[in-house]
Formats: C-alpha cells, sequence, structure tokens
C-alpha cells in the first residue's frame, strides 16, 4: 500500500526521529514514584477484584452474585492481561527493581506463557510491525487481514475465523508462536516445537487446574456454576482484548509495508513506520485503563517500554508533531475504528476481483500527496 | 513489593503502635500459605503477590524486615531496629546484610553490618547507617526511616566474622561507620560471658560522631576484661571512659594507641573495619596474619566508556574477556555464548540481563550507571570499565 503512505525526505525523517527521541527521554527521566504508585494501584485494584470475584462466585447458587462475580473476575483479567501484564512484559517497570514487575519474570493470567509472549509480541511484533510477511499479528496465520495475502477459497471463511479467534482468543495467543499453519503445510517439523508445547502445556495446564477444576471443587455443590463462571470470565476477557488489539492495527487507514521497504531502516523510518502501522482509540480515562491504555496504541508501538499510563500524556505531543510533519494519526472513537476491522475482514474474505478491488480508504488525516513510492534510505552510521 | 514507605510510615509513628513480640518459626500459618494448594490457587502470580497487599512486611518467599525503631544515636548517624520475617536464620558477628529500600520508585540494595549480637533474644535485627552528604541510601534511611517501613533483606553474608573458636584476647578496632560489625562482635561475646581481654578502639573525626558512645562506656565499666578506647583524628582529645586506660588519644592510628589498651598484643587476634588507610596502617603494626579486616568503601570505579578498559566476565559461564568497547551482547556472543535477543536495538527488553558490577553506558541514551545488581539491556550497554554479567 505504498501509495498512501506520505513522502518525507531523508532529513525530515531524521529530524522527526530526534523529536520523539526528545520525547521519549523527557518521559525516562521523569519516571519515578508516581509510575510506581500508579502501576501499584492498578495491581491493588486487580487483585482485590480477583478475590472479590472468586468469593462471591462461591455463593453462585443466587444469581446476582455468580453475575458480580463473572463480572469481577473478567475485569480482574483484563486488567491482569492489558493494563499489568502486557505493560509490565514490556519492561516498562524494569527501571524499579521490583522483581514482582520485572518484565521478564512476570507471568500472567491466561494460558500463553509469558515468554513465548515476549518473543512473538515484543520482539517478533514490535520490531516487524505491519510488515508482511514478517509480523505475524498481521492475521495471526488465520485470517487475511491485508490486501497483499493472495486470496484462496479458504479466506470466505474470514469472518467466521475472526470470531473463533476472539472468542479462544486466548488460546490463540498461546498458540501463536506455534505457526500452526506453517506446521500444518509441513513447512515446519512438529520436532522444532517440542519445547514450545511442553512450555505451553505447563502454563496452560496450571490455567486450567485453577480455572476449572481447583476451585470449583472447593466450591463444592456449586461446582459447576463457579465452572461455567470462570470460563464466562475467560471468553469476556477473551472478547474484550482480541478487539481492543485488532482496532490498534486493522482500522482502515492502517499501512502495511513490504519486506524490501524496510530492509535498511533509520530510527526515523522505524518511528514512521511503528505511526503509520497503529491505530488509536478515544475514550475515557476507564476506557484507557481498561484497553491497558493500547487505545494509545501509536504511542505504545513508538515508545514500547514507556510506562503505558504516561501514553495519554505523551499523545498530545505526538499528534501535533505528526501534523506539523503532514503524518497521518489514525485515531476514531470504538465503534468507528471497530467497524471498519469488521469491514476489512468482510471485505478481505471475498476475492479481490469480486470486490472491484477498491483500494483502501485514504487515511483520516490529511497528507501530502505520494507522488512517488516510499524507497528505504540509508543513513551512514 | 514494599509499599507504602516513608509516608505511610510517618502516620504509624505518630500513633506510636507497639509491636507486637515476632515469631520466628515457621508455624502452621506460614506452612499453609506455602503449600502447593494456595500456589496452584494464586497462580500464577504466587502467594506473596496478595500478602504482601494485605501488609508490605509479610512473605511466604521473601526475605523482608520491619522496622520497628529509628533513633539517631549521633547527628549523622541513623540507628534502625529491624524485626525480620520468618525466613530470617541469623547472623554471625561480624556479617552483613544486603538491604533493599525503595527511593522515588527504585528499589536501592546497600550492604549493612547488623550492630546486634548474634544471640539477641528478641530476633531483632539492628542496623546503624553513617549518612554520607552525598549518599542516596544512606541519607534517604537518616531522614526518612521510620517505623512500619518495610526492606527486603537477604541472608547475611561476609567472611568478616568472629572465628567459631573464640580467641582469649582479641583487639576490635574501628573507624567512622565500620564501628557496626565490631559491635555486634563485643556484644556476642559479652554475651556469650567471654573470659578473656578485650581492646575496642574506636577512630572518630570528633566525640560527637560516635554512635554506641554510653554503651561503651557502661560495658568498660562493668564487663570485666573489656577496654575501651576513643581516638579523635580531628583535634579533641580522646580516651576511654572514666578509669579506663588509654585516655588521651588523638590522631590515626598508631601502635601507642593499642598496645595502651592491649598490653599482651603478640597474642591477640585483631579485628579492624573502617577505611583503606587504617586497615593498612594495622597490618602495618602488627603481625599481619593476626589481622582480620573489612572495608565499607567501594573500590573506585571509571567510568569513561570511550577506552574500552577492563574485562568483561561472564559469571555463569565463568568466562573472563578484555572489554572491546562494543556492546555487551556483540561480547558476550563474540565470547561463544548466546544470549536471548530479539531487536538488537533496546526495544523489546528479550535481553534483559542482570549485571552484577561494573559500569555501564546505555548507547542510546548516553546514561551511565554502575548500581550493583541491577537488569540491563545488554544490546544497547557497552561497559564503562569492567563489568560482571550474570551470563
Ligand atoms: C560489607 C559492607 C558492610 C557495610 N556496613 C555498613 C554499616 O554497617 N554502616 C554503614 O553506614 N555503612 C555500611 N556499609 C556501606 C554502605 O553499604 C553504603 O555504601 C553506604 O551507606 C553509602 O551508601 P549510599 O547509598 O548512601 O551512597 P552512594 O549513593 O552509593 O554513594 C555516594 C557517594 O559516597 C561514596 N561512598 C559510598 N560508600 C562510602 C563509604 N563507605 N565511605 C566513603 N564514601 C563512600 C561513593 O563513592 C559516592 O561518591 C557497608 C558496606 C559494605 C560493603
Ligand atoms: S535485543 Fe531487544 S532490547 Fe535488546
Amino acid at each position: 500500500m505504498t501509495d498512501t503512505v506520505p513522502k518525507l525526505t531523508p532529513e525530515q525523517l531524521d529530524i522527526f526521529g530526534q523529536e520523539l527521541d526528545a520525547i521519549r527521554q523527557r518521559v525516562l527521566d521523569d519516571r519515578g514514584e508516581r509510575d510506581l504508585d500508579y502501576i501499584r494501584r492498578m495491581i491493588r485494584i486487580q487483585r482485590g477484584l480477583e478475590v472479590t470475584g472468586r468469593g462471591l462466585l462461591f455463593a453462585s447458587c443466587i444469581p446476582p452474585a455468580w453475575l458480580a462475580g463473572v463480572t469481577a473476575l473478567s475485569l480482574s483479567k483484563i486488567l491482569d492481561n492489558m493494563e499489568i501484564g502486557h505493560n509490565v512484559m514490556h519492561g516498562q517497570y524494569d527501571w524499579t527493581g521490583d522483581p514482582a514487575l520485572s518484565g521478564h519474570g512476570f507471568e500472567w493470567d491466561t494460558a500463553c506463557p509469558s515468554d513465548q509472549w515476549r518473543h512473538s509480541h515484543n520482539y517478533m511484533h514490535h520490531t516487524h510491525t505491519n510488515i508482511v510477511g514478517k509480523d505475524r499479528d498481521l492475521g495471526y496465520g488465520i485470517l487475511r487481514m491485508s490486501e497483499e495475502q493472495s486470496w484462496n477459497p479458504y479466506y470466505l471463511g474470514n469472518p467466521v475465523y475472526a470470531v473463533l479467534l476472539a472468542v479462544f482468543f486466548e488460546w490463540g495467543v498461546a498458540m501463536h508462536d506455534l505457526e500452526v499453519e506453517r506446521l500444518g503445510s509441513g513447512d515446519i517439523a512438529w520436532d522444532e516445537k517440542r519445547d514450545l508445547l511442553a512450555g505451553i502445556w505447563r502454563k496452560a495446564s496450571r490455567q486450567v487446574l485453577k480455572d476449572y477444576v481447583l476451585f470449583p471443587i472447593l466450591a463444592g455443590p456449586q461446582a459447576a456454576l463457579v465452572l461455567v463462571g470462570n470460563a464466562t470470565a475467560n471468553i469476556v476477557r477473551n472478547l474484550w482484548t482480541c478487539t481492543i488489539i485488532f482496532c490498534g492495527h486493522f482500522p482502515a487507514g492502517v499501512i502495511e509495508f513490504t519486506e524490501e521497504e524496510t530492509a535498511q531502516e533509520t530510527r526515523g523510518e522505524w518511528y514512521f513506520r511503528q505511526l503509520l502501522g497503529s491505530a488509536n482509540l478515544t475514550g475515557g480515562k476507564l476506557f484507557h485503563i481498561m484497553a491497558g491504555n493500547l487505545s494509545h496504541q501509536i504511542e505504545h508501538h513508538l515508545f514500547p517500554d514507556i510506562p503505558a499510563h504516561r501514553y495519554g500524556e505523551i499523545a498530545v505531543e505526538v499528534s501535533e508533531l505528526c501534523a506539523r510533519f503532514g503524518i497521518p494519526y489514525n485515531t476514531g472513537p470504538l465503534g468507528k475504528q471497530f467497524g471498519s476491522v469488521v469491514k476489512k475482514i468482510c471485505r478481505l474474505a471475498l476475492p479481490d476481483r469480486l470486490r472491484g478491488a477498491t483500494p483502501a480508504p485514504a487515511p483520516a488525516a490529511a497528507a501530502p500527496p505520494a507522488d512517488a513510492p516510499h524507497e528505504p534510505l540509508l543513513v551512514a552510521g | 513489593m514494599y509499599t507504602e514507605t516513608a509516608r505511610t510510615d510517618r502516620t504509624r509513628r505518630q500513633r506510636g503502635r507497639p509491636s507486637p513480640p515476632p515469631r520466628r518459626r515457621r508455624n502452621l500459618g506460614h506452612r499453609i500459605l506455602g503449600s502447593g494448594l494456595i500456589e496452584a490457587l494464586a497462580a500464577p502470580h504466587g502467594a506473596d503477590r496478595y500478602l504482601e497487599l494485605v501488609r508490605p512486611g509479610w512473605s511466604v518467599r521473601e526475605l523482608r524486615a520491619e522496622v520497628t525503631a529509628v533513633h539517631h544515636p549521633a547527628p549523622d548517624s541513623v540507628t534502625l531496629t529491624l524485626r525480620p520475617n520468618h525466613l530470617w536464620r541469623g547472623h554471625e558477628p561480624g556479617q552483613f546484610v544486603r538491604c533493599t529500600v525503595e527511593i522515588d520508585g527504585v528499589r536501592r540494595a546497600r550492604c549493612y553490618s547488623p550492630a546486634s549480637s548474634a544471640h539477641r533474644s528478641d530476633g531483632m535485627l539492628e542496623l546503624t547507617a553513617r549518612a554520607h552528604p552525598e549518599g542516596l541510601v544512606s541519607r534517604f534511611l537518616h531522614e526518612h526511616a521510620a517505623p512500619g517501613m518495610v526492606v527486603g533483606l537477604e541472608p547475611a553474608a561476609g567472611d568478616f566474622v568472629l572465628s567459631a573458636e573464640r580467641p582469649d584476647r582479641l583487639a576490635l578496632i574501628s573507624g567512622g561507620s565500620g564501628i557496626t560489625p565490631v559491635m555486634s562482635m563485643l556484644r556476642t561475646l559479652i554475651e556469650e560471658d567471654h573470659r578473656g581481654e578485650i581492646a575496642f578502639l574506636h577512630y572518630a573525626r570528633n566525640p560527637d560522631r560516635v554512635p554506641y558512645a554510653r554503651e561503651l562506656a557502661q560495658i568498660a565499666v562493668q564487663a570485666p576484661g573489656v577496654n575501651v578506647a576513643f581516638a579523635y583524628t580531628r583535634g579533641a582529645r580522646g580516651g576511654g571512659p572514666q578509669g579506663a586506660r588509654g585516655n588521651g588519644l588523638a590522631g590515626h592510628f598508631s601502635l601507642d594507641h593499642l598496645s595502651a589498651i592491649a598490653p599482651e598484643l603478640a597474642a591477640t587476634e585483631i579485628y579492624v573495619c573502617g577505611p583503606a588507610g587504617l586497615i593498612d596502617a594495622v597490618r602495618a603494626a602488627c603481625n599481619p596474619e593476626r589481622v582480620h579486616s573489612e572495608s565499607f568503601v567501594p573500590p573506585a570505579l571509571t567510568l569513561d566508556a570511550r577506552d574500552a578498559a577492563g574485562a568483561v566476565s561472564f559469571a555463569r559461564s565463568g568466562i573472563d574477556a578484555p572489554n572491546s568497547g562494543a556492546t555487551l551482547l556483540e561480547q558476550a556472543e563474540a565470547a561463544g555464548l548466546k544470549p536471548a535477543h530479539g531487536c538488537r536495538m533496546g526495544i523489546c527488553h528479550t535481553c534483559t540481563c542482570r549485571k552484577l558490577a561494573g559500569g555501564v553506558r546505555n548507547v542510546v541514551t548516553g546514561e551511565i550507571s554502575s548500581t550493583e545488581d541491577e537488569d540491563i539491556q545488554i544490546c544497547v550497554s557497552v561497559p564503562a570499565g569492567s563489568v560482571a554479567l550474570d551470563l
């Protein structure tokens, strides 16, 4: 989709990169007790919701208690995965030296083992964001999310696969690094993935044991209700996280890149790709917290290891910077962004010729006309 | 997680809450909380991550201590009484503990030698820190430590200890803040009813910088065989408590100071803790084989990353290599290691690894850091002098 990429000169890109570096450095220098207080407050709220939720579920025979329990547990899992787990595992709090907040040590309340997540997400996705063929988050090996993926009849089921992925998102994420589609096609052998499988088994069995065996047994006669409650909370969390994550990279206007274009990136170009490859969601404070601040996906992709609760403050500067350079800053309310993701999923289910091969809509913000394809830029040093 | 450090602690101090007596044995509660079932229910975070939210000092697996009393034995010193949790296994007289506090959101660990007797019956631990004018942790403790504050501890360590078979004649010599380990030795020996001769010689700049002065005076009077003398290096004439030998000492260490209170020097085991100058002087004047010493002062670091000086030591693999000036990831790979990594540009934190000692410069931010035991991203860190990595 190189035709919609705004054209910046190498010098402009350098300055753009330096300005972003300056924002990053300013936040890094300012990190301190405020950030620690924030994340600990989140942890306290999450643990409180978890204990409350599990406690209420023990009274499942009273329907409102069941409902309240499931709500609290769902919120707990969402907070744990998004505002706490995802962000802590990015190393956002490594500077505190607190082992409970160490990006390398943290485990989260989901089936995916944290070490595999750090590889598939922190490294693969964040380094190769939106590079078709390298960023496996583009469709997760299951969906067709880009015109660059050639169509075949399997993709007629695109919307169905998307719904299934959303419902079982935690398992999709857990199996992400397995590259199941390549195992199926025989590109890679099962043997190569044995360690990964063992890791998934270890982590997932602990999750299953806790949610589907131990807590139900402890609930005695209400075992079935607790089991269903825990499953519901897991699914609510799955639907929500999947929605937020899809809205971060797949709304209209988000741009994909090719391996050739990005082979020799400068820092400025790297920032530029992160920016064009992400989209934000607008909303209130509570919404941003429940979205793990991934509603500020652009800022997160520019600065993945800055404490996420700062993204809102930075967003003002980043969007101003974009306006100055004529770079589109993709943002909108959840309904709009989600609607455009759904449209894309359905549109790409069909072969290109049936759709009349309409080009993707232009990015929201005004951008200087792109008269030449974006070329990789080389900077000495 | 040590929640609520200085701030809430002040309110607790105002309330003057008396501390309940310590419980050291692994009681039923600890056993249940540490059980497999509880861990399975608390997965993936573990029971500690819930307990500490109820009370910061509570932990099944982490050694921590709560400050129960704070006083200032000298204007620039602070003495903390700590109640360690059930994981504390005690200390030998002379050993140190690494103590972790949180300052502006960042954990900082420093070593402090307990001054308390190894046999203290209430299970408490006493640390005395001298506030260095530029010091981060010592000043923080001096200004902000208050009852209720929770600190992290590591098990006691160090070879500067009284030999298990207690010598008959001992000289305990200290300079400045180095008084703490020898104080622990003295208190321990007294509780053991030591029958021999103990000479306690302490050097300070001036009289109001001596913590434990009153207690030492009392010991000199009451404990048979203990001689105490103070020597002041800045002007004032020192001495011992009334009636003690060794009155009127001044200036830096000399053999006269010591022989005044330890007449049978040739048969005396000497323990000295203080600045390098004091230790060197004691070694030069006495039989070095009888001198046991420790210094608190860290070796000076050269923090110039431009000239690739020093060596890189990969501690876990037991490999040492001269510092080539490249990033630590590249140097590790050049040494044949295969550290985990991803982006190689400081984004993904895959390469994060523990730096055990030494200074590094972050090539992205230019920031230089020499904190011991900190996690660094080795793909964007170059050594500033010698570095030890847990790789
Ligand atoms: C085995 C061991 C036992 C120790 N026991 C005690 C103890 O019982 N009581 C106690 O007060 N301290 C003790 N220390 C020293 C203590 O660990 C800290 O180094 C000290 O409190 C200074 O820490 P800081 O964070 O305040 O200073 P930092 O912020 O680390 O350093 C600030 C400045 O002070 C200098 N500096 C650091 N330490 C010293 C020092 N000891 N003497 C002179 N200059 C210094 C540094 O070079 C730096 O320029 C011990 C050290 C060791 C290694
Ligand atoms: S390898 Fe990615 S941060 Fe070092």
